[in-house]
């Protein structure tokens, strides 16, 4: 932090503002480490402090140690290798808060008339994590006088081909007051790290009140930095699935996206619910007065109807929005959600309000872990089961099971199934080319494709299948979602073996007894 | 009403009186009935243990603190028949001391004893009004009761003893009176159906059919000698041995000489040499022996026709024969409940237990209430479900031929259809069979293949992986899986894995050696040795660990193979696979091309017929790390080394100028310097491990040579003897010419292991001729690369394993090793792997050692344990690092592994081998340092 003086209000009334002498190196001790402040030159025209925090990486660690087992930290790999030694974050914030604390406020003893005063400041932070980019930087800061210069650092020259790294090297310029300066610092730093491996205290709200107080509210992201700086981040302690994906040097966000994908500001919106969104479903996109999603469950609700379900299945419901809808009819009296994520199936208990239900209507509803990778005898005897924006998230070698574990196993009267139609692609217009529609899907079908399966699927297990598409209807390309309902023929085998074997199927596992009954 | 006044011999000063002995099976549920004070509570303490006893006032002073309490009777009653119905769940003999005059309270506990398969029995104590008056005025709690409540459980207990039998009760023993009460005897009957007293050895024989001559085949190659009576007829069969026969049932019908065979087994068991479970046959045929109207299908005409020739020279035998069936139970327990014999299977929860629809199970089998095409019942396929520790063993069901599943095992191979007749020894566990003489009797339909036993067994439910779970493996018995590890591997292995059953195998997590205490190194190979002295491995082989990434890979000889044996749909001949069973190469078409060059390396290697398989499993290491690290590199490794690279100079720019103006800021300098020569030598350690691929790797190859020296690297490659054989020219220099390539420039794939191949587990072959077949398949890729006329450029995919071998006795050995250790990290190696040269050691106790323990470099792990690790206070708190969980975790897994590969290789079913598998999986989701 540089400022410039003249004869009449030199550069080294820094030094009061600050409190800290020019001439002294001081240290101090803080949450994370020991803060040195120092001045690389004090003149009376040029003056600049620095705060350097020098933080123990092992201490680090140690200190956010989550509920491991014994003495053995369960932190995630990336606490051990940590950027927080060199980056400016929130660490480098709360140093700046405690070290320089009546600045910040605003408050000078000794030169009282200090404090008011805008002063020409230059503030360079080399290494700034800044998730939204060198474009955030600029969008955050520029609002606030400064003028901004933030060039984003090389991921590593050895490797152009990886890109830029999350870090800008960041210069701000402009005639303000310390404490100001101090205040969007203290808050912008963190903002920007949006670092996803520390918890913000339950104080943080009015940290932010006081330290946004006279800037903020006018700001135009507003929105932005308050959910940011006052967002809960995720554990610390590495969950089962972040420890499976670390096994495979994977990011745990590789494997724990059945719950949508976060919000990526730069990337524009993606994700939401989990078997169900994609690009131009969402509820806010513009000029599309029912969203997709909905429709697609007003479809499947209907078909159901139609085919006089009472208990039905949900199978990998997600967060469990069709649940919800088919909750507001009491014709249907079971309704079991399924999926294989855990945390879609706490997110939709909580979405749901299981919690919060009364008995009678909590007694309709169940939700289960379960995998239609495997057959599952709870799941027989149901009226009905929704396989809603599901098959697409399997890879096709692992339809075959999906398929004998519904239409085999668990052979409900009735199966729905919806899944996108590719060729309406070419219709979003926010869907660069060849693009899935999430990016989870690993494949999404054409019409003629879906028809294909299933009319093949109708056939091995003894059902009939109609289509119907949902949304609206291109002449070209069809609809964005396509829908089968199957109805299990009356051919059951039990029906005293008159009719042929419609249910047989490749890998039967019932043996024929030559004489079961002597009677 | 009137009888009830002592009997003459409970007299007092008789003679020596003679006790009532009152009979219960060890497994029954025995209700005491009597009127308030006529003494239950003291007989059931006086007889039975007290946990064995639970009484309907003691359960109501559970739900209402007062035992006397009538208005919580109902409640009461229901938590006495939850707590007994959990006892008898578990097969313990229970008692239940309640008034239970009333037929209605009676009728619940019968249900109850039905419900679980145990015979209800009733113990009466009929005791004079006044006793029980008396009795009750002797108790505090009880001397309000009025006299008229006593009186009514009097009158319904007159009234109740006549109908007890025809309630349910399987047994009902009257005491009248005090002194029969006091003097009688509780005697524990072991039930029918226990013999696990009887350890055998036995010979179990599976479905007969009346064909006497292919029985006296069987008996007498099994080694028994056969007795026959003056007309030739064998009447009986003994074992030098002192084996003993076990019969599963169906002697008879449909066959040639029913009563042979009748006259042989019945004169076997008479003679104590063997044991006999009734068929539904035999019972049909004592149903008709007793007069009641059956159809004669199903081969009893030819039975009863064959009886009736009997009758003239032997009157008596239809009546023995009716005797012997009368006395049939239904099945056996037997060597200690390790063996169950019966004849349609039975699951574990009916195993010892007693009632009609056990019976019923075990001649039958289970329904699922339809019906096939031929209108026969379709069987419910108990077997798959099977999970119990006992075997069962059983016939009733023909099938082609006799194959366990689950431990269990039919043994009715359609003798008298033309097929076998095949027995089983125990606990050998060998089959012997001999041929049907001739066809006897045409089957109404084929003998189906897919009868219990098929390899393919059934598709995987849910049962076999969710929740919490215990795995019985060889080496170290009972694994343990927990719910949430469970859970977090449902997730990944549905939505991320490969088929199931492409994927028999995830390697095992590997602990690092003992912590070193050694100056700045946290690892050190002198740890290693040492662990391996102490657990008694002299050999050890070092091997040099890839820095890559773990790959499994299935290779199959085409797609058919595939196909055929793991049930491949998508045409591959095989699959890569990551340590969580995901695909290793999200584009199919680059995972088929290493496929084809494994496949061609194999082949050239002659494998395919050497090791005698169609296809083959690999443990291996495919480089680059950043090939799969991608998103971690970016996001951390790399994120950290521009985040130092740039702030530390900037930090060391303002110390200098502060320094500069007097101030003295030496020692924040000093440390601040340091810092940024650990953070440059955390960018090198990282970038060694990265290099491009693909045409990514051509290009860059074409500007600059050198910049790659990293050993791995397509530049510096070495031959498995450790010279360089001159292709790393060739692979620096020929890229210019624009030849085609197959994509797989850069990639490096070093297989380590061949862990299976048809019909064997390799996991025990010696490291030392593992890596020499591997060798010989990277000799046949760079064969045949020369010898491909140059038509595509190829680099060579399959990089070596450098070794030595090292004696943990031999000092001079050691120091070699670490020597070696030494050099191969000093040119930035990853480090290596300790393994017993073996392949696999077991301690003089016989718990598993550690099949391998890493050695990791000094700069390696700067990105494990950050930057600055190797400062003496950073060093000095991390070598507090807690193995023994990882250690543990390891051995498990490495169990869990070993376990999957033994169970393919038997041809086990699939989900034998996933049980095992994903048992892997869930327990990688386990908490344990990352770091180790």
């Amino acid at each position: 932090m540089s400022t410039t003086g003249t004869a009449g209000s030199p550069a080294t009334d820094l030094g009061f503002l600050l409190h800290k002498h020019p001439d002294r190196a001081q240290r101090f001790s803080t949450a994370h480490g020991t803060a040195h402040v120092l001045y690389p030159e004090a003149t009376a025209e040029r003056c600049t402090a620095a705060l350097l925090l020098e933080i123990d990486p092992v201490a680090l660690v140690r200190s956010a140690r989550g509920k491991g087992r014994g003495a053995a930290p369960d932190s995630a790999l990336a606490q051990y290798v940590n950027d927080r030694p060199y980056a400016a974050s929130s660490l480098l914030a709360v140093a700046l808060g405690s070290v320089f604390g009546s600045a910040v406020k605003g408050q000078c003893a000794a030169r009282p008339e200090l404090p008011g005063v805008p002063r020409p400041l230059r503030v360079e932070v080399p290494v700034l994590p800044a998730r939204g980019g060198a474009g955030l930087v600029e969008r955050l800061f520029a609002p606030l006088g400064w003028s901004v210069t933030a060039d984003p650092l090389a991921l590593d020259e050895r490797f152009p081909e990886w890109g830029d790294s999350r870090y800008v090297s960041l210069v701000l310029e402009g005639e303000l007051t310390l404490a100001e300066a101090l205040r969007h610092l203290y808050v912008l730093l963190p903002v920007l790290d949006d670092s996803k491996h520390y918890w913000v205290s339950p104080d943080e709200v009015e940290k932010l009140l006081r330290a946004g107080e006279g800037w903020l509210e006018r700001h135009p992201e507003q929105l932005l930095i308050t959910d940011r700086y006052l967002a809960r981040r995720r554990a610390l302690t590495r969950d089962a699935l972040a420890r499976l994906a670390e096994a495979d040097d994977t990011e745990p966000e590789c494997l724990d996206n059945a719950v949508g994908a976060p919000v990526d500001s730069a990337a524009g919106s993606v994700g939401g619910e989990a078997a169900g969104s994609g690009v131009g479903e969402g509820g806010d996109t513009a000029g599309k007065p029912v969203p997709l999603a909905a429709r697609r469950r007003e479809a499947v609700v209907g078909a159901l109807r139609a085919a006089g379900a009472a208990r039905v299945l949900d199978l990998g419901c997600g967060q469990g929005k069709l649940i919800g809808e088919l909750l507001k009819d009491p014709r249907f009296t079971e309704v079991v959600g399924v999926d294989v994520s855990v945390r879609a199936l706490r997110d939709a208990a909580r979405w749901l309000g299981l919690e919060r239900m009364t008995e009678r209507q909590a007694a309709r509803v169940e939700l289960l872990q379960g995998s239609l990778a495997y057959t599952d005898r709870r799941l027989t005897g149901y009226d009905a089961a929704v396989l809603s924006e599901v098959v697409e998230h399997l890879d096709p070698p692992r339809l075959p099971a999906l398929e004998y574990a519904v239409f085999g196993a668990a052979r409900p009267a009735t199966v729905v199934v919806t899944t996108p139609n590719v060729e309406y692609n070419v219709r979003w217009e926010t869907l660069p080319a060849g693009h899935a529609r999430h990016p989870d899907h690993r494949f999404e079908w054409t019409r003629e494709e879906f028809r294909s399966w299933a009319g093949a699927v109708a056939e091995r297990h003894g059902y009939g299948v109609e289509f119907t598409p949902v949304g609206p209807d291109d002449p070209e390309v069809g609809a964005p979602t396509q829908m089968a309902v199957f109805h299990k023929r009356n051919t059951e085998p039990d029906r005293g073996g008159t009719a042929a074997t419609t249910t047989t199927t490749t890998t039967t596992t019932t043996t024929l007894t030559k004489e079961a009954t002597a009677e | 009403m009137t009888t009830s006044p002592a009997t003459p011999a409970a007299a007092p000063g008789g003679g020596p009186e003679k006790a009532r002995v009152l009979a219960v099976p060890d497994l029954s549920l025995v209700v005491l009935v009597g009127a308030s004070g006529s003494g239950k509570s003291t007989f059931a303490a006086r007889h039975f243990k007290p946990t064995q006893v639970l009484s309907s006032d003691f359960c109501r002073g559970l739900v209402s603190d007062d035992e006397n309490d009538q208005s919580v009777s109902g409640d009461a009653f229901d938590v006495l028949q939850y707590i007994a119905g959990k006892r008898l769940a578990a097969g313990r003999l229970t008692v239940v001391d309640a008034t239970n005059v009333q037929p209605e309270s009676r009728k619940q506990l019968v249900r109850l004893a039905r419900e679980h398969d145990v015979l209800p029995v009733a113990v009466v104590l009929d005791m004079p009004e006044s006793v029980c008056a008396a009795r009750n005025a002797a108790r505090p709690e009880r001397a309000a009761l009025p006299r008229h409540v006593v009186q009514r459980h009097q009158r319904e207990l007159r009234r109740s003893l006549r109908h007890l039998e025809r309630e349910g009760f399987r047994k009902v023993h009257i005491l009248r009176g005090v002194a029969e009460a006091e003097s009688a005897e509780v005697v524990l009957e072991r039930r029918f159906n226990d013999l696990r007293h009887l350890t055998g050895p036995f010979d179990i024989v599976g479905d007969i059919h009346g064909c006497r001559s292919e029985l006296e085949t069987l008996l007498t190659k099994l080694g028994y000698a056969l007795v026959r009576d003056g007309a030739g007829r064998p009447v009986d069969a003994a074992h030098p041995d002192g084996r003993t026969a076990v019969f599963v049932g169906d002697l008879v019908d449909r066959g040639p000489d029913s009563p042979g065979v009748l006259r042989l087994v019945m004169g076997m068991v008479a003679a104590g040499h063997a044991l006999c479970v009734p068929g539904n046959h035999e019972n049909k045929l004592g149903r008709h022996l007793k007069g009641r109207a059956v159809r004669h299908s199903h081969g009893l005409a030819e039975t009863v026709e064959q009886l009736e020739r009997e009758d003239a020279a032997d009157p008596e035998f239809r009546e023995r024969v009716r005797e012997f069936i009368e006395s049939l139970v239904s099945h056996y327990v037997l060597d200690g409940g390790g063996l169950v014999v019966c004849h349609a299977g039975l699951p574990e929860k009916y195993h010892g237990r007693t009632s009609g629809r056990v019976r019923s199970h075990a001649l039958y089998g289970d329904t699922t209430g339809e019906t096939d095409e031929f209108g026969l019942p379709v069987r419910y396929p108990w077997a798959e479900d099977y999970r119990g520790r006992a075997a069962v063993v059983y016939g009733h069901t023909p099938t082609p031929s006799a194959t366990w599943l689950n431990n269990t095992i039919c043994l009715d191979t359609g003798a008298v259809f033309g097929g076998r007749m095949t027995a089983l020894r125990w606990p050998e566990r060998e089959l012997v069979d001999v041929p049907a003489e001739r066809v006897w009797y045409e089957p109404s339909k084929p003998l189906r293949s897919e009868a219990p036993g098929g390899a393919d067994g059934r598709p995987l439910d849910l049962t076999d992986v969710t929740g919490r779970r215990v795995v019985e493996t060889r080496h170290m018995g009972r694994v343990a899986v927990k719910e949430e590890n469970a859970a977090a591997a449902l997730e990944v292995m549905s939505r991320f894995a490969v088929d199931p059953r492409m994927l028999p195998y995830l390697p095992p997590t590997m602990a690092p050696c003992a912590t070193s205490k050694e100056d700045g190194y946290l690892e050190h190979p002198a740890e290693a040795f040492a662990a391996y002295r102490a657990d008694g491995v002299r050999r050890v082989v070092c091997e040099e660990k890839h820095m890559g990434s773990r790959a499994v890979a299935l290779v199959c000889r085409d797609a058919d193979v595939a196909r055929e044996r793991f049930g491949a749909t998508d045409g591959a001949a095989g699959v890569i696979h990551t340590r969580t069973g995901r695909p290793f190469f999200d584009d199919p078409a680059t995972a088929a091309r290493v496929l084809g060059r494994l496949r061609e390396a194999v082949g050239g290697a002659g494998l395919w017929e050497e090791l005698g398989t169609d296809w083959l499993l690999l443990d291996t290491e495919l480089m680059p790390w950043s090939l799969k690290a991608a998103g971690l590199l970016r996001h951390q490794y790399a994120a950290v080394g521009a985040a130092s690279g740039a702030a530390l100079p900037a930090a060391l720019a303002a110390l200098e100028a502060t320094a500069a103006r007097g101030v003295d800021v030496s020692a924040l300098l000093g440390r601040q310097r340091e810092r940024a020569e650990d953070a440059l030598a955390f960018t090198e350690a990282y970038r060694r491990y990265c290099w491009p691929v693909g045409d990514a790797a051509r290009a860059r190859r074409g500007e600059t040579t050198g910049a790659y020296g990293a050993p791995g690297a397509p530049g510096a490659e070495d031959a498995p003897d450790g010279t360089a054989d001159g292709r790393a020219a060739e692979d620096g220099g020929a890229t210019g010419a624009g030849r085609a390539t197959d994509g797989l420039d850069g990639i490096r794939m070093a297989p380590f292991q061949i862990l299976a191949v048809q019909g064997r587990s390799l996991a025990r072959l010696p490291h030392d001729e593992q890596l020499a077949l591997i060798d010989r398949m990277i000799a046949a890729e760079r064969t045949a690369a020369t010898g491909d006329g140059g038509a595509a450029y190829r680099n060579s995919l399959l990089a070596p394993t450098r070794r030595l071998v090292v004696d943990t006795e031999d000092e001079e050995s050691v120091a070699a090793g670490t020597r070696w250790w030494l050099e191969l990290t000093a040119e930035g190696g990853e480090g290596m792997v300790v393994k017993p040269l073996q392949g696999f050691a077991e301690r003089a106790d016989g718990r598993l050692v550690q099949p391998g323990v890493k050695c990791r470099g000094r700069e390696y792990l700067r990105i494990v344990y950050g930057p600055e690790y190797t400062r003496p206070d950073n060093l000095a708190r991390l070598r507090d690092r807690h193995l023994g969980h990882k250690r543990s975790l390891a051995l498990r897994e490495y169990a869990l592994g070993l376990e999957a590969l033994d169970r393919l290789a038997a041809g086990e079913p699939l989900w034998r081998v996933h049980e095992a598998v994903f048992a892997v999986l869930a327990l990688e989701s386990e908490p344990v340092d990352p770091r180790l």
